[in-house]
């Protein structure tokens, strides 16, 4: 039998036996990530649709800075981060480096922009056949971004699993500013990064599994959502 | 030139423009506009496309920049609008109406009796629940006009409203404006269908290049002699409806409207 072909039955029977270290990995990965994503929503939701209508001067280099920030490395924003949070830095006071507080934090930053420049996109598309009848309705500019953003929640549903698989499967900023430690900061992309480089990848390959299986059933779960599927009969209109 | 805006002796303007002039970039969409409406009337705007007809709409709903003046009725006169696509929002039937009438500011304990009675006026009272966007294109339209109505406009602003529908759809929904007329609710639409603004309005306002070629009395306006490109555009439109009568297409018909006949 192959190495590979080992490696994938340890593998399996490591995620079929639901081993509690493998579990504490994966919990821990999921509130992480989760987390960062429900906090970046909350601004970059609010964000991206008040980009999408402010004319404030600025605003287009708002959004270029926005698209530039897309392509983010995580790595950078986790040196960032770093900084800020060490001892020596304008954050150190609050102690959270090497926590899973300031893993939330870095991620929170990475997956900011994803979401606000998304969505306004998304605001800014809808607005071109909302806009006006909103306004004839009496809606201001605000109103009308707030009110597609309600029209397009279920667009928006995908512009939250992005940011979330965006997430959950960097490596860069959870490696440097939660360092790894196992039992405490240790989530799914850091402890492929050591198996891997330790030569156990058995416990690597279940994990990169379980990262398959979480993605592929957040997909699934939205795909069934019933308010999508009927979003998808009256996009054919 | 056969503009002469029509008397009206008696009631003051609900919107009057004056010199209003719409560009958008280098081109300008209409051209020292000159009109009047008011309360109780229903004027047809046509001409072909390009003419400026929903610019013009769009100006009287102050939905577009303009240069020259406007002038809205001193109490105000609220009004309403609805698209050749009506817009609805991914929301059931019932919320669609509900936030139309929470955005024209109608009181809280007041919008369900308003909602209701708009469903009843759509007959969509059995899809209330149904999700807005599912509705066919006629449905549609009747909840947008509904929904226009709920909000008691002074004056209600039509573009189109029956283009790309079926025949049994534009007689729906002609049927609703009918009603509409015959309560008195201002209205000001524009259509390519001259049978439909024979039957409707009682003032027809004629377009080209931007400008009010001509605005009479429905009567005087097919009856009488037009400038040549006016005359031009009637004999194309007439020549149009005379295909569509014979594909069947009810809205063709020239005689008058019937709400029992239909």
């Amino acid at each position: 039998m192959s190495a590979f072909a080992q490696s994938l039955e340890a593998a399996v029977d490591l995620v079929v036996r639901a081993d509690p270290h493998l579990l504490g990995i994966v919990r821990l990965s999921l509130v992480v990530s989760g987390l960062a994503c429900l906090i970046a929503a909350a601004f970059g939701l609010a964000a991206g649709a008040w980009l999408a209508v402010s004319r404030l001067p600025g605003t287009r280099l708002l959004v270029g800075i926005l698209n530039t920030l897309l392509g983010l490395p995580s790595v950078v924003v986790g040196l960032v981060v770093y900084l800020m949070l060490s001892r020596s830095g304008p954050l150190g006071a609050w102690g959270v480096l090497f926590t899973p507080t300031a893993m939330v934090i870095a991620q929170t930053l990475l997956v900011l922009p994803v979401i606000a420049a998304l969505t306004r996109q998304l605001v800014a598309d809808s607005l071109r056949e909302a806009g006006e009848p909103l306004r004839s309705m009496g809606a201001n500019r605000l109103t009308s971004a707030l009110l597609v953003l309600l029209h397009e929640r279920w667009s928006l549903v995908t512009v939250l699993l992005t940011a979330f698989g965006r997430a959950v499967s960097e490596v860069g900023a959870v490696m440097i500013v939660g360092g790894n430690i196992d039992g405490v900061t240790r989530v799914i992309t850091t402890t492929i990064a050591l198996e891997t480089s330790k030569g156990d990848l058995p416990l690597a390959l279940a994990l990169g599994l379980v990262l398959l299986l979480i993605v592929g059933l957040v997909n699934a779960a939205v795909a069934a959502a019933p308010g999508l599927r009927a979003d998808r009969l009256q996009g054919a209109r | 030139m056969s503009s002469e805006p029509t008397a009206w002796p008696g009631s003051p303007a609900l919107i009057e423009l004056t010199g209003v002039s719409v560009r958008y970039g280098g081109v300008a969409a209409i051209r020292d506009i000159d009109l009047r409406v008011h309360r109780g009337e229903c004027i047809a705007l046509v001409g072909e496309n390009g003419s400026g007809k929903s610019t013009l709409l769009q100006a009287l709903h102050g939905l577009v920049e303009y240069r020259g003046t406007r002038r809205v009725a001193p109490r105000g006169a609220a009004q309403a609008m609805v698209f050749q696509r009506p817009f609805m929002l991914r929301l059931s039937v019932w919320n669609n109406l509900r936030v139309a009438l929470w955005l024209a500011g109608v009181a809280r304990g007041e919008r369900r009796s308003r909602a209701e009675e708009a469903l009843q006026r759509a007959g969509l009272a059995d899809r209330r629940d149904r999700p807005a966007r599912t509705l066919s294109g006629g449905q549609q339209q009747r909840l947008a006009l509904a929904r226009a109505w709920a909000v008691r406009p002074d004056v209600l602003l039509l573009d189109e409203p029956t283009s790309n529908l079926d025949p049994a759809a534009k007689k729906a929904i002609e049927s609703m404006l009918a009603g509409f007329v015959a309560e008195g609710l201002t209205l000001v639409m524009s259509t390519h269908n001259l049978g439909q603004a024979k039957r409707l309005a009682g003032r027809i306002v004629y377009l080209a290049d931007g400008r009010i070629r001509a605005d009479r009395p429905t009567a005087r306006f097919f009856g009488e002699q037009l400038d040549a490109d006016a005359d031009r555009f009637l004999r194309g439109e007439r020549a149009v409806e005379a295909v569509s009568t014979l594909d069947g297409d009810y809205t063709a018909s020239t005689t008058p409207f019937s709400p029992t006949r239909e």
